[in-house]
């Protein structure tokens, strides 16, 4: 069934990285999810949309501050099994016709990067990551090297002939997806070395659920970032029961960019951030 | 001191970085969808022409450089000095051997030059992308010869040395690309 969900909010995403523009006295969309899973857990069965979401700070070849996602949820799908529709719906729009590799985080990082992203000292990740600026709070944190030597090196290695699934994350980047075995049940595609798509086989636990917003908050409050409320709408939604699903969001501005072979997602749009 | 953000850092923004004055060539953003995102900036230093990467945090800020491009008239060279004049303020400043010696070769005087000034000081000198000068110094042409072929060097009264087609003459003014350091052609008097 196709949804139509708010685009504003009285309360955003309070992901580390994820920046919401304030309008008003909420919040614009950075992502339809929240809003979405509040409608499985009322019983909606399987979902999409296409919307408008937006993104402080993210402008760049392959980022604009708005841009345009699809995304859907399946009832009773692993992230395994939505990553065989993800391919499927691929397929049917002009992407290589072929089985896509899965290939595992860690194995990822172990081809690309030469490192073993949980058993590699801090050391290790620090000297593969080519960074020159100031880690400042973050210097000790793993993630914050994993995500560098993702951006600088395993990134653009992946999916170069035809598309990549990358999937099961280290645990401290699970967002909103379940965790088991110490890893997050998350998948993300890549083709070309640019990020696609991100789905999750998604946390149904309510209390794990606002344990990790706050957390997030608390790691914000610490780095000095903006603090948004988190959805408690969800949390409630989410405490009334989340039927098992799985769910993806997958950036069309940049798909069209590379179906077309288009320089720039700017390319896709009629006007980009710096002339809307 | 002035600085800039990551996201305001075009090509041409000039920076300070331990020190040494740079200007941007390239600013890219990558993000992994949930992760940390960074600006990876290629940078040229403006006193040596070497290019380098830095990847920095985005929203990360750098100092900006205190450059400054003048036009600028070539007066003499003392020996150590090369010494330009503002045309319209009559200001004088002197460049050092580093910062003129790929334009000396090119100029003798009067010439508008592109003068960078980092905190005042002269870095580099850019000459006029066309020069007429002088050979002082080239073997006499075979006979019959037009032009096309292998040519031969001439000296030219600045101390340059380009190649030029057969038939041109020690004694005759040719144009120049300063850019390429080619011949471009010969000039009546």
């Amino acid at each position: 069934m196709e949804v139509a969900t708010p685009v504003w909010s009285a309360h955003a995403t309070v992901d580390r990285h994820i920046d919401s523009f304030a309008a008003g006295e909420g919040w614009l969309q950075t992502s339809p999810e929240f809003a979405m899973k509040r409608l499985l857990c009322a019983g909606s069965g399987p979902i999409y949309q296409i919307c408008p979401v937006f993104r402080r700070e993210e402008s760049g070849r392959h980022h604009n501050p708005e841009f345009t996602m699809l995304e859907w949820y399946r009832p009773g799908f692993d992230h395994h099994r939505l990553m065989d529709e993800v391919e499927a719906l691929l397929h049917a729009v002009g992407a290589p016709a072929q089985r896509y590799e899965r290939l595992d985080y860690r194995e990822a990082f172990l081809r690309h990067a030469g490192l073993d992203p949980f058993a590699a000292s801090l050391a290790s990740l620090r000297a593969a990551a080519r960074f020159d600026g100031d880690a400042g709070t973050q210097a000790e944190e793993r993630d914050f090297w994993l995500d560098l030597i993702m951006s600088a090196t395993v990134g653009p290695a992946l999916g170069r002939d035809a598309p990549v699934f990358l999937y099961d994350f280290p645990a401290s980047q699970a967002a909103l997806a379940r965790v088991s075995e110490g890893r997050a049940r998350r998948f993300e595609l890549f083709w070309k070395g640019i990020e696609l798509a991100n789905g999750f086989h998604e946390l149904a636990d309510a209390d794990e659920q606002r344990r990790r917003f706050e957390a997030d908050q608390a790691w914000r409050r610490a780095n000095g970032r903006l603090v948004p409320p988190y959805d408690r709408h969800l949390i409630a939604a989410l405490a009334h029961g989340l039927p098992e699903c799985a769910g993806v969001a997958l950036g069309l501005d940049r798909l069209l960019m590379l179906l077309r072979g288009l320089p720039d997602v700017a390319a896709t749009m009629a006007f980009a951030g710096d002339r809307a | 001191m002035a600085s800039v953000s990551t996201n305001e850092m075009k090509a041409g923004t000039k920076l300070l970085i331990d020190g040494e004055p740079y200007s941007v060539i390239d600013n890219e953003y990558r993000k992994p969808g949930k992760g940390q995102a960074t600006n990876t900036i290629k940078i040229r230093n403006l006193k040596n022409g070497r290019v380098l990467e830095r990847t920095l945090k985005s929203g990360d800020t750098l100092e900006v450089a205190d450059i400054e491009e003048i036009e600028m008239q070539y007066l003499y060279n003392d020996g150590e000095f090369w010494h330009f004049m503002n045309p319209a303020s009559f200001e004088q400043i002197q460049a050092g051997k580093t910062a003129s010696e790929d334009a000396a070769k090119w100029i003798k005087g009067e010439e508008t030059c592109r003068v960078l000034l980092f905190n005042g000081v002269a870095i580099s000198v850019t000459p006029p992308n066309t020069v007429t000068l002088q050979i002082t110094e080239t073997d006499p042409g075979l006979r019959g010869d037009t032009s096309g072929g292998g040519g031969k060097p001439a000296t030219l009264e600045t101390g340059a040395v380009v190649r030029v087609p057969l038939f041109v003459q020690q004694g005759e003014m040719i144009k120049c690309d300063t850019r390429t350091g080619e011949y471009l052609s010969r000039v009546g008097k």
